[in-house]
């Protein structure tokens, strides 16, 4: 099989930036996509003009975005708004720059569901199980977590470390939209949702955007902070078993095996090497099937592996530092990724990993993407 | 078809498994050419893409893979119904469904349970397949 290999540290990042996440029924996805991208450029010291890639994720028209900014790129892709389009996202814009079809891409992701009440149930996302009362992602994962709890002892007291770890994170966060102090029991007495899952196990609704900016790290030596490299990148979607809406029989346990060779082959580490590693969180076992997933622990241990504040910045291996979806906010991904650069950069301030130098991005989903970034 | 929980778009591809299912009868797609089954119903067989695709009226034995307890109401109807119950169910023939137990859930609920189909007239015209303890 082909692989992307020689595309190892050839793209890089340039510019981060991001809105504050909050609830902000004013603002359009627009404006929000405008503040992001703006503050994303000034981050990099492109110009304007000198963007001549777009991707739009969850914007509501790719071509209003490109209006709103004046920008009229030679290479433009819309994504929707799932949170498995950030890593695919930004595996195109490396492919693209590397290919030749844009020197500079500028990725945008808004989203404004929590203002406009979006309920991710119900109407919002009709399913042939609805007759049942089946629906919600949030359902989907509380059938897994009840089926690992059931084949490998795992327990709820196991799984709050990860919301707790993440709490703890957000504290340090100035952006974050969380910031009360969490305990273990603070999760195990929340209001049960869809159970074996509770409130604190749900990632948070809230409005914001995110936009980053890529180059070829040629390119980016000139700018004006230190590139962030894409290092390794990898993925496998599995649709054939998609009939239940974000739910997986095996826990995408293979689609993850397959993206972890690809992404450690590409880019020459394995998880010993990782100082931070950034999970998509859309509820907290997708955490613990990503560890397993990304052999981090073996299969069915990660319960015990998270035990004693693993996950916490100060632990073995500090996971989403910026309090990921379930406390910072629900950019989709697409925080964490920023958060990854600014890792590496150094920029984190309180909740700055010391001499972070690999930062692990892995999304366990149906298209399930990892990327690995390096300091350059 | 519906009793306040929308069938989406009422898929015209699912109107032979609401029929059987009024007619207590639990039914997935099987293809003509491969015998390849699945469900939810697709266009084209997923294994050897024919077209040639018919419904097959299956044991209703299964066994039961996890379930998960609502809390939280997605549709009004349901409001009254909370706490209750989804199970997810591989059938003997293969393809997984979602649904619920009929009753209460077993007590000796866990995966693997063997269940056995039950049919469950919500409305005149909506009859769900729901499952209890074989
Ligand atoms: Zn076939």
């Amino acid at each position: 099989m082909t692989s992307m290999n020689h595309l190892r540290n050839k793209v890089a990042v340039v510019g981060v930036g991001n809105t504050p996440y909050g609830n902000f029924p004013h603002k359009s996805d627009y404006a929000l996509g405008a503040d992001a991208f703006k503050a994303a450029l000034v981050d990099s010291g492109l110009e304007k003009h000198e963007i001549d890639g777009l991707v739009t994720c969850r914007v509501p028209y790719y071509a209003r975005m490109g209006e709103v900014l004046g920008l009229d790129p030679r290479w433009t892709l819309a994504m929707p708004g799932h949170g498995r389009m950030s890593g695919m996202a930004i595996i195109e814009a490396m492919l693209a720059i590397e290919s030749g079809a844009a020197d500079h891409v500028a990725l945008i992701y808004t989203n404004i569901g929590r203002s406009r009440r979006m309920n991710y149930g119900g109407d919002d996302s009709a399913s042939v199980w609805d007759p049942w009362g089946f629906t919600s992602p949030g359902a989907a994962h509380a059938m897994m977590f009840r089926m690992h709890m059931q084949r490998y002892g795992t327990t709820t007291r196991q799984l709050a470390e990860v919301s707790v770890a993440f709490r703890q994170h957000a504290i340090l966060n100035p952006d974050a939209v969380m910031k009360k102090p969490m305990t273990i029991d603070d999760h195990e007495e929340a209001r049960p949702i869809a159970e074996p899952l509770r409130l604190l196990d749900y990632c948070l609704i809230n409005d914001g955007a995110v936009c980053m900016i890529l180059t070829s790290a040629e390119r980016a030596k000139d700018l004006r902070k230190p590139p962030v490299l894409i290092t390794g990148a990898g993925g496998r979607d599995a649709f054939r078993r998609s009939a239940v809406a974000n739910f997986d029989p095996d826990m995408w346990f293979t689609e993850a095996q397959d993206t972890s060779r690809q992404v450690y082959e590409m880019a020459g580490v394995g998880p010993d090497d990782v100082d931070a590693l950034m999970c998509y969180d859309n509820f907290s076992p997708t955490v613990l099937f990503s560890l397993e997933g990304f052999g981090y622990c073996k299969r069915g241990e990660s319960g015990a592996f998270v035990e004693g504040g693993r996950l916490a910045l100060g632990g073995a291996l500090p996971t989403n530092t910026d309090g990921g979806h379930l406390s910072n906010s629900y950019m989709q991904g697409w925080a964490l990724n920023i958060e990854a650069v600014r890792q590496l950069r150094g920029e984190c301030g309180i909740r700055q990993v010391p001499g972070c130098e690999v930062v692990h991005y892995v999304a366990t989903t149906p298209c399930t993407r990892s990327i690995i970034y390096t300091r350059a | 078809m519906s009793y306040g929980t929308p069938v989406p778009d009422g898929d015209p591809l699912m109107e032979p498994f609401w029929q059987n299912a009024r007619e207590h009868r639990l039914s997935v797609q099987c293809c003509r050419d491969c015998g390849d089954r699945h469900f939810p119903p697709s266009p084209v067989c997923p294994s050897c893409l024919s077209e040639e695709q018919d419904w097959e009226v299956v044991s209703g034995k299964a066994t039961l893979i996890s379930w998960v307890t609502f809390h939280r109401a997605y549709w009004d109807v349901l409001q009254s119904q909370l706490p209750y119950d989804v199970c997810l169910v591989a059938l003997e023939e293969g393809p997984l469904l979602m649904s619920n137990f009929l009753g209460p859930r077993p007590e000796n609920a866990r995966e693997g349970l063997p269940l056995r189909v039950a049919f469950d007239a919500v409305s005149d015209h909506l009859t769900l397949p729901k499952f209890v303890a074989a």
